[in-house]
This record gives C-alpha cells, sequence and structure tokens, in this order.
C-alpha cells in the first residue's frame, strides 16, 4: 500500500482557525506544496495580510510576515530587493489587495517587483462580517449592501488580473479558482509556474483565486462552490492574461 | 474490491462536506452518530469502493485526509 496522498511537511501542524468549507486552507495547502516539491521551504517568505488569513503565518513552515493592511506588496517589495535570492510570496484577500492595498499592487506590479501575489478573491469580507467588497458582484448582497450591490451607487466590481495584465511589470498573470478537484489541479500548477519566474527574475507574477466564503455569503460550503462556478466565474474569467514565457509573449 | 483507503483526521475535521460532494464513488459521508471536540460531524468512509482518485483530499481545505492506494 503507498500513500498517495498526505498532508505537506511546508504546513505546521496548528489546526486552522478559518470557517468550515473556506478556500483559504486549500490554497495555503497548494503554496506549500509547490515550495515543499520544489525544495524551496527554507528559502520562502510569505507577507501576509489583514483579514482572514492575518494568521496564515502561523500555518506556514516558513517565515512570513504580518503586513499593515494592504502593504503586504510593499513589505514584500522590501524583502525581495535585500534577499535577492529568497522566494518572496504575498497572500493577500480582496479587501486588502482591491480595497486598500490597490496603490501598493498596481505599483509593485508597474514596477517589475519580483515577487509572487496570490490574491484570494471571494467577492466580500470575510474577517469583518460581510460587508460589501470592491469585487463583490453586482446584486449580491452584503451586510452594506442590503438589497445587493447596485452598479449605479456602488460602481462595479475590479478585475484586478485584466487590469494588471494591461502594465508592463508583470511576467505571469493567471486566474484559477478551487471549486473542483480539477480547478485544485490546475492552481496548483498555475502557483508553480509563478514561482519558477520568479525564481527566473523575469518579473513580478500573480495568481487571482476566485474562491468563496460559505459563513458570509450564507450558504453552504458546497452552495458556494457551485455559486463559485455559476456566479463568480462568469463575471471574473479563469485562464492566463499575461505570460511573457509563452510564445510571442501573451 | 477497494483500490484505495482514505483516512480522515477526525480531530481537524471541520465537517464541510466538500470531500463527500466530490467523491465519484460515495465513499464518503458526514458521520450521524460521532460529533468532534470542536462540535463538527467528521466525514468517513461508508464503503469500500474507494479508488485512491484523492479528489477529496484535494478538496480538504484543512489536509484532514489522506489517500493509500493497493
Amino acid at each position: 500500500m503507498a500513500v498517495v496522498f498526505e498532508k505537506t511537511k511546508a504546513l505546521t501542524d496548528l489546526k486552522m482557525h478559518y470557517c468550515p468549507g473556506c478556500a483559504h486552507g486549500i490554497v495555503h495547502r497548494l503554496l506549500a506544496e509547490c515550495l515543499e516539491e520544489s525544495g524551496d521551504v527554507k528559502d520562502a517568505i510569505v507577507a501576509v495580510p489583514v483579514g482572514c488569513a492575518v494568521f496564515a503565518n502561523k500555518y506556514f513552515n516558513f517565515d512570513g510576515i504580518q503586513c499593515a493592511h494592504g502593504r503586504a506588496p510593499a513589505t514584500a517589495t522590501g524583502v525581495k530587493r535585500v534577499q535577492k535570492d529568497k522566494i518572496v510570496i504575498t497572500y493577500q484577500g480582496d479587501g486588502d489587495l482591491a480595497s486598500i492595498g490597490t496603490c501598493e499592487i498596481v505599483h509593485a506590479a508597474a514596477r517589475g517587483e519580483k515577487i509572487t501575489t496570490i490574491f484570494i478573491n471571494n467577492g466580500i469580507y470575510g474577517m469583518t462580517g460581510g460587508q460589501m467588497a470592491p469585487t463583490t458582484l453586482p446584486g449580491m448582497k452584503a451586510t452594506t449592501a442590503k438589497n445587493g450591490r447596485d452598479p449605479a451607487v456602488n460602481g462595479f466590481p475590479l478585475r484586478v488580473s485584466e487590469m494588471l495584465a494591461t502594465l508592463d511589470g508583470p511576467a505571469y498573470i493567471e486566474r484559477v479558482s478551487v471549486s473542483t478537484p480539477a480547478q485544485v489541479t490546475q492552481a496548483k500548477k498555475a502557483i508553480q509556474k509563478a514561482l519558477e519566474i520568479q525564481k527566473k527574475g523575469l518579473g513580478f507574477t500573480f495568481i487571482e483565486v476566485v474562491s468563496s466564503c460559505p459563513t458570509n455569503w450564507g450558504m453552504t460550503p458546497v452552495k458556494a462552490m457551485e455559486f463559485v462556478r455559476e456566479k463568480m466565474i462568469p463575471y471574473y474569467p479563469l485562464g492566463v492574461y499575461k505570460d511573457i514565457t509563452a510564445e510571442g509573449g501573451k | 474490491m477497494a483500490k484505495g483507503k482514505v483516512t480522515i483526521n477526525e480531530d481537524i475535521c471541520k465537517g464541510c462536506g466538500l470531500c463527500v460532494s466530490v467523491c465519484p464513488k460515495q465513499v464518503l459521508e458526514l458521520s450521524k452518530t460521532k460529533i468532534n471536540a470542536s462540535g463538527y460531524n467528521p466525514a468517513e468512509a461508508v464503503n469500500d469502493e474507494c479508488i485512491a482518485c484523492t479528489s477529496c483530499a484535494k478538496m480538504c481545505p484543512d489536509c484532514a485526509i489522506t489517500v493509500e492506494r493497493f
């Protein structure tokens, strides 16, 4: 009998504090597995956000820094510039990255900082109790949009991957999801590729993960994953938005 | 004849049911009798049809599943 799947050693044994069915745990595991498989665990430094993932560095068996709200790309910039041989990752949610941290992520991408950002987009503020985020879908209910987001009042959601793909600094941008096992496999490949590009020093790499928030969406975890497939992905299409390593440099 | 075996770490399982929803052989169910220290009904294997596809483990947010293949 052979073990074909077990918990990666790049995660600690600490029980995660996330709600049942929260996809943060899946993405934490993917990042940890990628670093373990490439042998980079001891060289990795993760800059974690404010939000539900604020304690993420306790779950990773590598170095981490807890950053000011939205400022993980700025912190990571400093870390990478003085420790060029380290793998520097920022792990951020949508309230952190697409709202208060928009400035930092746009300019880190524009400068082509040689870091990797993992962006969890679940369309809501999780930790603070379900307020409307910049990524909340039109019509989607939140505690600050009781009747659903009205674009006439609240504006339209941000598509961060598309926005950053217009810049010259990023080397690789892909949007993935984790709502099915096949999507989880694809998400892992995307993270692997982003980390490889960072190691080659080719530029900024960005992986957006369309994720769920069962608690604040008011759904069971399984229903929330269905919502991701039926509502979130049509608005946030999956795919590669920029890849300078592809033939012709998309 | 089972080709695989899933082992659930019942202490850290939060009973979210994502593993149950993706199993192609309906091997897993949330326990109706067990309850863990955090108050969740953990997932458990209810038959021996497992094919070791690892779909459940890939979806588990808490790394509570180990899969073995015969």
